[in-house]
Formats: C-alpha cells, sequence, structure tokens
C-alpha cells in the first residue's frame, strides 16, 4: 500500500514537473494586452497620454482666462 | 501608412510621431523663449520678459510630456531584452540628462515666484533662462552621446531604430514626422500666444506705464 502510495507521488510529479518544464518552454509575456498585436497599444497610450495633458493644461488656461473675463464686468 | 518593420519596437516606431515631435517642440519653444530673453536684457521692455516665461512654461510642459511619453514606450521596448532590467534603465543618461534639464527649468520658475519686485524678477530670472538654455545642450544632446545609452541615436544602441539617426530614418517616417514636428510646435506656439495675450490684459496697466 505505501509503495503503492509513494509510486503514485513520485509519476504525478514527474508529471507536474514536465508541465513545468512545458510551461517555460513557451516563455512568459507579461502585459499581454500592451504587447499584443505588435505593441500598438504602447502608441495608443502615448497618443492618449499627450491628448489628455494637453488637454488638462488647455482647461487650465481656459479657466484663467474665464476668472479675467469676470474680473473685467 | 505603411512604416518599416522593425524588431523589439514593432509598430511603436510610430511614437516617432508623437514622443520625439514633443522634445523638437520642447527644443523650439525653448529655443524662442532664450531669444526672448536676449531681447528683454537688450532693452528692458517687460513685454519680452512675458513672451520667454510663457514660451519657457509651455516648453518645460511638453517636456514633461515628452518625458511621460518616454517612459511608456521604454516600459515595453527596453524591458524586453533579456540584459536590460529595470536598474539598467534607471542608469540611463539620457533619462537622468532629460530630467536634469526639466528640474534646471523648473528652478527657472522657482526663481521667478520669489521675487516681488518686477524689474528685479524679470532680469535675473532673464539671465537664469540663458543659462538654462545653456545647460540644455550637454544635458540631453552631448552627454548621453558620449556615454551610450539604450535610447537611439547613441552609440552602443543598435537597436536598428532610426528615430533621431538622420543618416538612416526611413523615408516613410520622415514624411510624416517632419510635419507632425511643424504641427505639434505650431500648436505649442498657439497655446503659448493664448497665454501671453492673456498675462498682456492681465498686465495691461503696468506695461503701459
Amino acid at each position: 500500500m505505501n509503495k503503492i502510495f509513494y509510486r503514485l507521488v513520485f509519476v504525478i510529479s514527474c508529471l507536474m514537473c514536465n508541465t513545468i518544464l512545458f510551461a517555460q518552454d513557451n516563455k512568459p509575456d507579461m502585459a499581454d494586452l500592451m504587447r499584443s498585436n505588435g505593441k500598438i497599444y504602447v502608441v495608443v497610450a502615448v497618443c492618449l497620454t499627450i491628448l489628455i495633458g494637453l488637454f488638462i493644461y488647455v482647461f487650465l488656461l481656459d479657466r484663467k482666462i474665464k476668472k479675467l473675463e469676470n474680473n473685467r464686468d | 501608412m505603411d512604416i518599416p518593420r522593425l524588431f523589439i519596437l514593432n509598430e511603436t516606431i510610430r511614437n516617432l510621431y508623437f514622443h520625439v515631435c514633443m522634445w523638437f517642440g520642447m527644443m523650439i519653444l525653448f529655443g524662442t523663449s532664450f531669444v526672448y530673453s536676449i531681447k528683454y536684457l537688450r532693452g528692458f521692455n517687460l513685454r519680452n520678459d512675458i513672451f520667454a516665461y510663457n514660451y519657457a512654461a509651455v516648453g518645460s510642459f511638453f517636456g514633461i510630456l515628452g518625458y511621460a511619453t518616454g517612459t511608456i514606450w521604454a516600459n515595453y521596448t527596453w524591458v524586453t531584452d533579456q540584459s536590460q532590467s529595470l536598474g539598467s534603465i534607471l542608469k540611463e543618461p539620457k533619462l537622468i540628462g532629460a530630467a536634469i534639464a526639466l528640474l534646471i527649468y523648473g528652478a527657472y520658475f522657482v526663481l521667478r515666484g520669489s521675487f516681488t519686485d518686477m524689474d528685479k524678477k524679470a532680469r535675473i530670472s532673464a539671465v537664469y533662462n540663458i543659462f538654462a538654455f545653456a545647460m540644455l545642450f550637454p544635458s540631453i544632446w552631448i552627454i548621453p552621446r558620449l556615454v551610450g545609452s539604450l535610447h537611439p541615436g547613441a552609440p552602443g544602441s543598435e537597436s536598428g531604430n532610426p528615430a533621431l539617426n538622420f543618416k538612416d530614418i526611413d523615408s516613410r517616417l520622415r514624411m510624416v514626422f517632419y510635419p507632425a514636428v511643424i504641427g505639434w510646435t505650431l500648436l505649442g506656439v498657439w497655446i503659448t500666444t493664448l497665454k501671453i495675450r492673456v498675462q498682456l490684459l492681465k498686465d495691461k496697466t503696468l506695461i503701459n506705464e
């Protein structure tokens, strides 16, 4: 009984080692979305960063102008 | 629009139209600011000081945008290679140089803010602005090229990126890149003129004295 149990554990651990080795074969690729489709989403992220940044800047400028307009009245 | 097919970079070479244009725009805006600072020191006209200040402000903003987009781009192209970890990116001379250049311009705004006297503020900040523009060249153009970096355009980087190497930038990229530089710069100049007009309206009473 004991012998069979140990053999079973051995076989299972061998199998698990195999799956681990298999997993190492196709190497881990993190941040899958950003690296998919030839990393095109990096371009999207860069583009959005610039657009959002510019919008915030222009919005702050708009608020400044509004304040100036209110002071003149 | 077709682009050259490159390893590692893949489609991210399109960032050339955004990230690189930010730095080009920044250089042009800082250059304009530098010219207005010299003009201020020649005639002590406060109008020129306002021009210099606003060009420097929008230039720094473009610099910050360039830095932010650079971090995103580097995160997905520089870390990929086995030998390049986050540690090697933190040692990157181009990043440190750009950070120093932006901090020097940050000090320009601190300096301006710390004066209460209008003329003194304008005069000292104009002199400092000339120094800051002079510091821009060693910190972002010369030193990264001397010591070698991951950033394209430096010796030692053989990632095949044609971005800043004008000898082998692809003609297909060039067709979009140059108009993009002009476009982003004009956008920066437009925002600057808006800021200048607001400032001039505010200071109308002071300047007409």
